[in-house]
């Protein structure tokens, strides 16, 4: 038996009571947490405030829980010289790290039998997956070291060098959820 | 199979299958030469003065990477996990070792175990997988210093007393939670299997890795616990329209997928228990998150967050990763399930039957999707199945152990095993999955594996429809 609390236990013994069948342990296709009806409040934990996810950053496609700041195509050169380059290549064509740009209309099977290039400029379809994974994860030797405006610069310089935005471009809140990637609409739900 | 071997594309390390080929067998050079490895060769076996094969000695480095370029030393060494004891000529005649002597009351595997977990060639450590040896596997349980890994910024150091677990978005009331405090809420607790949907992502358009271990090796089982997450979602209360769930890990790549709210409510576990102690470092220490039957990945590690929403956070490893690129250019995406796969275990890739006779086939089935019901086996290629015996506990979403005898007449033979689950899903063969899906998407894979046993007795990857 895999359920253990009291509670759990009485209940299951009830569902066997009641149906004659299937109790959790077994063949039962869907090993799914023990009490069906709502679980008690337990009351255990910590309240917290706004004040104590500040700390964390996830935005949306949309746009929601994007932090304040902003950066330049040109700011954007400067840091990816310094925290990127390294890995990425003077070209964004990639090293130890993955190649940044190219790869647009290679990701269908061709004739010439060409192996898909995968990019963010390929591939990504949302400009905030690009900021938040630079902010939470990089640089690789120094990850979540970045102040908000490096990384709006250096999504910009990025998404600039992939042709997506223009050179004089600025990113911050506002626009850069308004940037529609290349590949936004190669996505489909594998429903399994 | 006529799709050109080029066009399989390896992701993350942009290694060559040459590469990990020739790795691969560097790692096979030393176990055909060790006694107690399932690829012993048996050519002259050095007898020792008292009639034992003498164990080769344990090379640090030399077979525990695959693809771990000189960074290890080279020292002759107790194997990983043991303490090495000197063997008596007659175990009878002297007192063994005494009680928490030597072991620091944590005891050990024996000194002649010697199987590892390999890793994968990638470009850095940190982002990285190892496969478990299912070639040395017994039962369904995998021991917890074998179960595969896949990090992507190393196994993060965290202190458990100062660990919190933060649960807020679209909640009623936002909470934090110390490891403390979770351990206060009702367990639950299962045996399930854990598979990366990377794995077997070499095999796809023609055999490149030649052993079990590197071709399924990225699946494992434990029993998990902890507290389920409907318990803790229940807690702090969703509001109307929560539907996605955002897992954030608080390793270096600061992990995050969106798992929908259904599924979370269903069956996840907030998991801080792995086979009967603590989770292990590389499992996420001290609370992962897991997620029964999908994809490894979402089972995130060192979990530290989870944020409600009504939308997915179209994290990087849900959009530019672990999605299915079709030939058409089009890419699947939030393919979670882990379908029903199984493989033969032994015998298998690199193994040597000795002569004809009796040998016990043996493997492991699994599905995402519940139990395995039935598992058979052919070995012939796939022209005759005879269904093997499935030995219990036969559980959902766990590896089952199946077994078959066979008598080998010393002819070449072709050993296959396919697995349905009890939803009737019958696991499919490479080809269909080819034709399906085409060659640009690397991840999961679960069709019928290949073993060709050769007259000489000679077994080897192959692709057999």
């Amino acid at each position: 038996m895999y359920i253990t609390t009291n509670k759990a236990l009485i209940a299951a013994a009830l569902a066997l009571a009641c149906s004659g069948g299937a109790a959790a342990q077994t063949a039962s296709s869907s090993p799914s947490t023990p009490a069906a009806e709502a679980h008690p409040k337990y009351g255990f934990g910590t309240n917290i405030t706004d004040d104590d996810l500040k700390q964390f950053v996830s935005p949306l496609p949309d746009g929601r829980g994007l932090p304040s700041g902003s950066g330049t195509v040109m700011q954007g050169q400067k840091v990816y010289t310094q925290q990127c380059l390294a890995c990425h290549g003077v070209n964004l064509e990639g090293g130890i790290g993955d190649r940044l740009v190219g790869g647009r209309g290679s990701l269908a099977k061709s004739s010439q039998g060409g192996a898909p290039v995968k990019t963010v400029e390929s591939y990504w379809p949302y400009a905030t997956t690009l900021f938040d994974y630079i902010k939470r994860a990089m640089p690789f030797t120094t990850p979540n070291s970045m102040s908000n405006d490096d990384v709006y610069a250096v999504t910009a310089y990025i998404l600039s060098k992939a042709n997506i935005i223009p050179d004089d471009a600025t990113l911050n809140q506002q626009s850069l959820p308004k940037v529609v990637m290349p590949n936004h609409d190669g996505f489909k739900p594998a429903n399994r | 199979m006529k799709n050109s071997a080029d066009s399989a594309v390896l992701p993350s390390s942009k290694i060559s299958p040459q590469r990990l080929q020739e790795l691969e067998a560097g790692f096979l050079q030393a176990e055909q030469q060790d006694p107690s490895s399932p690829y012993y060769r048996g050519s002259n076996p050095v007898e020792s003065p008292h009639g034992m094969p003498k164990r080769r000695r344990f090379m640090l480095g030399a077979m525990a990477v695959l693809g771990g370029a000189g960074a290890h030393r080279a020292a002759p060494a107790a194997s990983p996990g043991s303490i090495e004891r000197t063997v008596p000529p007659d175990a009878t005649k002297v007192q063994g070792v005494g009680v928490a002597v030597d072991d620091g009351g944590y005891g050990r595997r024996s000194q002649f175990e010697t199987e590892v977990r390999t890793r994968y060639a990638t470009k850095t450590t940190e982002s990285s997988w190892s496969f478990t040896p299912l070639q040395n596997s017994m039962g369904i349980i995998t021991p917890s210093g074998l179960h595969y890994e896949r990090h992507h910024g190393g196994i993060a150091t965290i202190d458990p007393s100062s660990h919190h677990l933060y649960v807020h978005g679209m909640v009623k009331q936002a909470k934090k939670f110390s490891m403390a405090d979770l351990k206060r809420y009702p367990m639950l607790s299962r045996l399930m299997f854990m598979e990366c949907s990377g794995n077997g992502l070499t095999e796809w358009a023609k055999p490149t890795l030649k052993t079990v271990q590197g071709t399924h090796g990225l699946t494992s089982t434990s029993e998990w616990v902890g507290v389920p997450l409907s318990t803790i979602l229940d807690e702090v209360g969703l509001r109307p329209g929560a539907k996605w769930l955002l897992a954030e890990g608080g390793d270096a790549a600061v992990m995050t997928r969106s798992i929908p709210i259904e599924k979370a409510m269903k069956d996840c576990l907030l998991a801080y228990g792995q086979n009967g102690e603590a989770i292990r470092p590389e499992q996420g220490y001290p609370l992962r998150l897991f997620v029964p039957g999908y994809e490894g990945n979402m089972s995130i590690k060192w979990l530290r967050r989870l944020e409600i929403s009504d939308q997915p956070f179209m994290t990087r490893e849900e959009t530019s990763k672990y999605t299915d690129l079709m030939p058409d250019g089009t890419a699947l995406q939030f393919s979670f399930l882990m379908e029903a796969k199984s493989v033969i275990t032994y015998p298998s890739g690199e193994m040597l039957l000795q002569k004809p006779g009796f040998y016990e086939i043996s493997g492991l089935a699994w599905s995402g999707r519940g139990a395995i019901k039935r598992v058979e086996v052919s070995v012939d290629g796939g022209k005759n199945w005879r269904d093997a015996t499935l030995h219990g506990p036969v559980l959902p979403i766990c590896h089952t152990r199946f077994t078959l005898p066979w008598e080998w007449d010393g002819k070449e033979a072709i050993l296959q095993s396919r697995c349905t689950d009890e939803t009737g899903y019958v696991q499919p063969t490479i080809k269909k999955l080819v034709d399906e899906r085409g060659l640009s998407s690397v991840y999961h894979l679960n069709g019928i594996q290949s073993w060709k046993v050769a007259a000489s007795g000679e077994v080897s990857n192959v692709h057999h429809y």
